[in-house]
């Protein structure tokens, strides 16, 4: 198949960036949408031009590395994917595609899709954890934890830190991914010694990252590719105010 | 050279008990002037770097990635392997060491074995406290499943997610340590060197993969952490940036490589589709718990798998492995595949795959069940192939995986260079000659939680007095000089062929003859090829830009000129080795039933192996391996 490509080139993050256009001729239907990546840098490379930048790592959708906008979309067109599961076959025939980094003032662009989300990190760092130093810990059986309440705790965990939620939401929002840090710890009852204290650390690293407010717009989690609930944020909102009230 | 594993005397259980008590320490008050560098954020670097942090020491803590939670452990499916028998089966440490050493086909030193088994109890309380959410039974215990190799239970998951789960606990203490400014994390920084000062490991070059600048750190012991390099075959289950140069960089500095021909092909991987592609996907080995492996018993088969009457499927692993079925180890599973395959009964459109089928399972267990414990896996096979699994058999294929070789340790995890230790993957130690499911992300983690705190301790007592590293020793002069001047020769061929271009001629090659199966011949044709291609390399190259800025081909290119001069070492690593054990299987040593064929007599030993210069035949050490408490005995998994 044949496809036309227009792509967010910007040499570093000072740069003024602009779309370029690009077209290749053999794309297998089968083909991830990175490995269409490879074989136009390929090409380029072969031409004398600079490849295109952009992140990626695991290609099977879990170091969270990928992300780019495709189509308006982050990750693509299809739900419940990163961009290295998205395949050829979902695209028509001489579709044109558009291809832009996630887009956030927390985001900066370092080069081309290439992002430093860091400020993720940043929020994990200041509570994200439960204090637990090596050789602490008590034999794991005497702590019970029901199988929902596991599960639950994962449903919440599994975030990838990919950064979907941010580049989807209208406010640049980072609610969905550190309600999910909030949320997995507090659902477990070795996380709930920390919890008052995490809730109030972490929305205020948030806030002071530079991410926007949640306005409860719900797109964040239709864009989530490991389907993170926005019950999350529900549960963020009621922890803190729960933790805000009691502090003193 | 002598080669010294430091074993500690004493009755296995004893041992490493006996040690601790016995290893120098230092006083907290101390450990603020000993800072430490931790190469890899993976599980077994993220561990390692926490721990020793949150007894005091400085860490500078590195990855390539643009975060620490992105290391490739995040990538385990299946589970971690635990003592615990909290399913009653039959499980103790001494069970678990004997499953691991004979999954290795005994070569493997019993006293690393045995501590990885008795570490293994710790390992769960640890992840359970950090708040890992493992699979609990409804009245709130920990949910246990089977792997392959072990005829108990033993296998703690988290769905299909465990290294992702286990990888969040490690890089969660570790930012916490970040936080409390105990460790300075140098994420997109990749190592280009090793500095030593008077032949001890004292510190790096390290290229900012941002900026491009080329950055010296000193410090008192170097820990790498750096996992495998199976991305060496290009096509492997591992993430793209994956790499070898690590470790590479300290060999060429004088730290042995052990063994490194002994690569895991994982048996249930998606088959390779087209010339385009950057990964083979695994499946998790869990799925062999309730999935059937076959071929068609017709060659050519043309039928879809569905309309193959049972009594015309070959369930091959079940017909020759009676007693372990499905659940046979994985270079056995594997070879068993690629046996079917080359003999003309693979399925799917290249007919390089065989069937993994649930539909005994679905029928028994009902859909709902099967779901829920294999939705995930389920879930990623259908993004990927556009194939229904519940509805027709996954189609799956064997692809290179772990490294069981790496740099050659001793029991305090320590190279063959003072001050320079190995953790995780990037170690030789307790795998053998093949890893059991579910080993690598407790080796990981017991190198960096519960291993390596105490032996650097032993190291570090003895680094106390004398002259502290500074950057400013010429040796790191001198190092970063020859980084440079690498950088610049890469970028200055110029020529008309990508690394990726190289990198997949070399894969090729490589699973070729040195892969699932191995001959003299083979061998060293591919010596020869990979000279050539070397040479190829380093005059048809092409990496654009410069090294001032962001540049992933530059960084590629580098890996794979590192990855030119590894796989001759494989390749001399099998050549020298006359027997078939484990992963390495020699053609011409098998049994008539084609099994691998060990000897004992002459090769009980690790190869461990010195770099004499570029274009140099590399140098054999061997270390023998002596068992003292066990027998040794011809695997049968039959």
């Amino acid at each position: 198949m044949k496809i036309h490509l227009k792509i967010w080139r910007q040499k570093d993050v000072l740069a003024e960036g602009q779309l370029v256009d690009y077209d290749l001729d053999e794309v297998d239907q089968h083909m991830s949408f990175l490995e269409m990546m490879d074989t136009l840098n390929e090409q380029l490379i072969l031409k004398g031009e600079f490849p295109v930048e952009f992140d990626h790592d695991c290609r099977e959708g879990i170091c969270g590395a990928c992300g780019m906008m495709i189509n308006g979309q982050a990750h693509g067109p299809v739900a419940g994917l990163t961009a290295c599961q998205l395949h050829m076959r979902e695209f028509e025939d001489g579709a044109t595609i558009y291809v832009e980094p996630f887009r956030a003032r927390a985001f900066p662009v370092k080069r081309d899709l290439k992002i430093d989300r860091s400020a993720f990190d940043r929020i994990i760092r200041s509570g994200g954890f439960i204090s637990a130093n090596t050789g602490q810990p008590a034999e794991a059986n005497t702590l019970l934890i029901t199988h929902e309440d596991a599960e639950s705790a994962f449903d919440s965990a599994a975030c990838i830190g990919c950064g979907a939620c941010v580049a989807t939401c209208k406010n640049s929002s980072a609610a969905l991914f550190t309600s999910a840090k909030i949320s997995h710890l507090a659902k477990m009852p070795q996380g709930k010694k920390e919890a008052a204290k995490r809730v109030l650390t972490m929305v205020a690293r948030m806030d002071a990252e530079g991410f926007g407010h949640c306005s409860n717009t719900e797109a964040c989690e239709v864009k989530c590719p490991q389907g993170i609930s926005v019950l999350n944020i529900a549960r963020m909102n009621w922890e803190h105010t729960k933790a805000a009230l009691l502090k003193d | 050279m002598e080669l010294d594993a430091k074993i500690p005397e004493g009755p296995l259980e004893d041992k490493w008990s006996f040690y601790k008590a016995h290893a120098k320490l230092v006083n907290p008050a101390n450990r603020k002037k000993l800072p430490v560098i931790v190469i890899g954020t993976g599980l077994s670097g993220a561990s390692a770097a926490a721990s020793l942090a949150e007894q005091g020491y400085p860490v500078q803590s590195f990855c390539f990635q643009d975060s620490a939670r992105r290391a490739h452990s995040v990538a385990a499916q299946g589970g971690v392997n635990a003592a615990k028998n909290y399913q009653n089966d039959g499980d103790s440490v001494f069970r678990m060491f004997y499953d691991t050493l004979k999954g290795g086909d005994f070569r493997a030193r019993e006293a690393n074995v045995y501590r990885l088994a008795e570490c293994s109890l710790s390992l769960i309380d640890q992840a359970v406290a950090q708040g890992v959410p493992f699979a609990r039974e409804y009245g709130g215990y920990l949910s246990n499943r089977s792997f392959g190799g072990v005829q108990v239970s033993r296998t703690f998951y988290a769905r299909g997610q465990t290294g992702q789960q286990l990888l969040l606990g490690a890089y969660q203490s570790l930012m916490r340590q970040v936080e409390l400014g105990k460790v300075a994390l140098y994420a997109r920084h990749e190592m280009l060197d090793l500095v030593l000062i008077d032949g001890k490991a004292k510190g790096i070059i390290a290229r900012n993969l941002d900026t491009g600048n080329i950055e010296r750190y000193a410090a008192e012991a170097v820990v790498i952490a750096t996992g495998g390099f199976g991305k060496i075959y290009y096509l492997s289950t591992l993430a793209m940036g994956c790499n070898g140069s690590a470790i590479w960089r300290a060999h060429k500095k004088g730290a042995l490589m052990a063994c490194p021909s002994w690569t895991q092909i994982h048996p249930t991987c998606l088959p390779q589709a087209g010339d385009y592609q950057s990964k083979l996907t695994l499946m998790s080995e869990s799925l062999r718990n309730d999935g059937r492996i076959w071929v068609p018993k017709l060659a050519d088969e043309k039928r879809a798998a569905n309309d193959i009457p049972e009594e015309e499927r070959d369930y091959y692993l079940e017909r020759r492995y009676p007693s372990f079925g499905n659940l046979a180890p994985r270079d056995i599973s594997s070879r068993a595949a690629k046996e079917r395959i080359d003999a003309g009964f693979g399925v799917g459109a290249k007919q390089n795959a065989v069937y993994l089928d649930f539909s005994r399972a679905i029928k028994e267990q009902g859909m709902e069940k099967v779901k829920e414990k294999y939705g995930n896996l389920f879930s990623m096979y259908k993004k990927i192939t556009a194939d229904d699994a519940y509805a027709a058999p996954m189609k799956i294929s064997p692809a290179a995986h772990f490294s069981m070789g790496g740099l050659w340790v001793d029991y305090e995890l320590m190279t063959t260079i003072p001050g320079l230790f190995a953790v995780g993957e990037a170690n030789f130690a307790d795998h053998g000659a093949n890893r059991l499911g579910a080993n690598s992300l407790l080796q990981a983690c017991v190198d960096g939680y519960f291993i390596l705190p105490y032996t650097i301790a032993n190291y570090l007592a003895g680094e106390l007095k004398g002259e502290k590293a500074t950057v400013n020793h010429p040796q790191f002069e001198i190092a970063e000089k020859q980084v440079n001047e690498q950088l610049n020769r890469l970028l200055a061929i110029r020529g008309t062929k990508t690394a990726d271009h190289f990198h997949k001629e070399l894969g090729k090659m490589l699973y070729d003859k040195c892969g699932l199966s191995r001959s003299a011949g083979g061998l060293n044709a591919a010596i020869t090829g990979i000279q050539q291609l070397r040479k190829d390399f380093y005059t048809q190259l092409i990496v654009p830009g410069t090294a001032g800025e962001i540049n992933a081909e530059l960084e590629k290119a580098g890996r794979v000129a590192d990855y030119l001069e590894i796989a001759e070492l494989m390749c001399h690593d099998a050549l020298s080795r006359e027997e078939s054990c484990g992963a390495h299987f020699r053609e011409e040593y098998q049994t008539a039933e084609g099994e691998a064929l060990r000897n004992d007599e002459e090769f009980c030993y690790v190869s461990a192996w010195e770099w004499t210069g570029a274009d140099q035949p590399p140098v054999l050490h061997p270390e023998p391996l002596v068992f003292e408490f066990i027998n040794l005995s011809v695997r049968s998994y039959t």
